[in-house]
């Protein structure tokens, strides 16, 4: 499972390599929305500071959305969901590799971002351990919610508008426990970011366990 | 062709319809002119009449779905009933949560003086309705029946695990909202405010039961409808063949209405319809 995982997750990233989809359009379009939230608060500083920790998830939902909705695009496109399926490949070694896939680029989305908010928002960046274990497990979350989310709506007509729909209820707690967790890290709240990061936790290894075990039936029917 | 008639309703049915609208007008009764006022809330107690028992129908529906779908993931209960009774919980379970969060709202703007806070039993209440409204479009967006039984009980699987957190969320977070309020070893509901609850809970109960089984009722006569309607128009259409092959005129471009009255003469012939597995 793990040598298929591997294997995907390279092909994945090798194919990202050469499209470049994710540096040239995600990456942009994540910045852009940085923008915009700051237009929306009216570049009003200390709101900005105190709510860039949750923009800063926002805007990796929305960028993490477009990433899992290229990385099965790349699988409907002439047919190669078919060759991955008579592949034999373990179907889990292949949930877990998309997944990987997923979240190594959405490590580099975030570390964009998190540039993004510093310079934009002037958030400054402290308790960098908590920032990147809560960024880590959550990034695993997200991955594995939408890589199992976009296998069940690989096949469907409506594809593009039921993923959002669904995915987003479902990343909704992450989002939560990842916003709370670096408004703590980022000293704006003082509870405990390590319970956050507990939370987190549980999320992101439900949502692996569900796809390592659903991915199978998903890649058959749909 | 005359297909067999499904009737609307019988008499268990209507049974039960009539006594959940007695349940609920005694209960509409008790609560606005019998149950006294309360001494904190005031008029506004009489929301617990609506509210907790809307909210466990919620409950109850995303667990029937959750519980059908496990029965039909299991592989020697398989079958249809299933999924159509795992659809007919999450849509009516789908409609008492959003009771939930409309009387929710209302009763809160009295409570704590807004319509919304962010509170995490509200919070997951709003995530379960979302969920539920993806679970409804993602069975409309498959057409394959197996398929779409597949990949929605994996679905109501994660809204039932939803429902879980969402209750026990007085319990684990710091909340506004109550908590416990029956079910306690110490209730905090007395006299004719109990009654009355009790009441609601039966009333609002039995127009769940009523709403559920016509709903599966409905999932039934829909399959019905797409099996026989195809089948009917496909007979319609090899029967047009025929009258062009011996009339020697065109085939006909259009193929006629299903299910309507006045059929070709030459579907007399035709094959017996395939019923749906029930």
């Amino acid at each position: 499972m793990w040598r298929d995982a591997v294997l995907v997750a390279g092909k994945d990233l090798h194919i990202e390599g050469r499209a470049k989809v994710a540096l040239n359009q995600v990456g942009p379009y994540a910045v852009v929305v940085l923008l915009l939230f700051g237009f929306a608060f009216d570049q009003d500083r200390p709101l900005l500071v105190q709510a860039a920790p949750g923009l800063f998830w926002m805007a990796v939902l929305f960028s993490g959305l477009l990433a899992v909705q290229r990385s099965f695009t790349l699988e409907t496109a002439d047919g190669a969901v078919d060759g991955l399926r008579l592949s034999r490949l373990e179907p889990a070694g292949i949930f877990l590799g998309k997944a990987a896939a997923v979240g190594a680029q959405l490590l580099v989305l975030e570390a964009l971002l998190a540039a993004g908010i510093v310079v934009l928002f002037h958030s400054e960046l402290t308790g960098a351990a908590l920032l990147a274990a809560s960024a880590l497990v959550s990034t695993a979350g997200v991955s594995a919610a939408g890589v199992a989310y976009a296998a069940l709506s690989m096949g469907l007509r409506v594809r593009e508008t039921l993923l959002p729909l669904l995915l987003a209820p479902v990343l909704a707690p992450i989002v939560l426990a990842a916003t709370e967790a670096w408004r703590v890290a980022l000293g704006l709240s003082s509870g405990d970011g390590w319970r956050w990061l507990g939370l987190l936790g549980c999320f992101a290894a439900i949502y692996l366990a569900g796809g390592v075990l659903s991915f199978g039936a998903l890649m058959e029917e749909t | 062709m005359r297909s067999a008639r499904v009737p609307s309703s019988t008499r268990a049915t209507r049974a039960l319809g009539w006594s959940a609208l007695a349940a609920l007008a005694v209960t509409t009764w008790w609560g606005l002119w019998v149950s006294p006022p309360d001494v904190v809330q005031g008029q506004f107690v009489r929301m617990l009449y609506v509210h907790p028992a809307v909210a466990t129908m919620c409950y109850a529906g995303f667990g029937v779905c959750a519980l059908a779908s496990v029965a039909w993931l299991w592989p020697r209960l398989r079958s249809p009933r299933w999924d159509r009774l795992a659809v007919a919980g999450a849509e009516v379970g789908s409609v008492f949560c959003a009771a939930t969060l409309l009387t929710g709202s209302i009763w809160g703007r009295a409570s704590w003086g807004v319509w919304w806070t962010w509170d995490a039993r509200l919070t997951l209440t709003a995530i379960l309705f979302a969920l539920s409204l993806g679970y409804l479009a993602l069975r409309r967006a498959i057409d394959n029946p197996h398929s779409r039984a597949l990949v929605s009980s994996m679905v109501a699987l994660l809204m039932a695990l939803t429902v879980i957190v969402d209750h026990y969320a007085t319990d684990w977070f710091v909340t506004l909202h109550q908590g416990e309020t029956l079910l306690t070893p110490d209730p905090t509901v007395h006299g004719w405010q109990l009654a009355t609850m009790l009441v609601s809970f039966l009333g609002f109960g039995l127009l769940f039961a009523w709403m559920v089984v016509h709903r599966y009722r409905l999932e039934v006569l829909e399959e019905r409808y797409e099996t026989e309607g195809f089948a009917f128009a496909l007979q319609a259409r090899r029967a047009e063949s025929r009258d062009a092959g011996t009339s020697g005129r065109a085939l006909a471009p259009a193929v006629p209405a299903v299910g309507t009255a006045a059929a070709p003469a030459p579907l007399r012939a035709a094959p017996a319809v395939e019923v749906p597995v029930r």
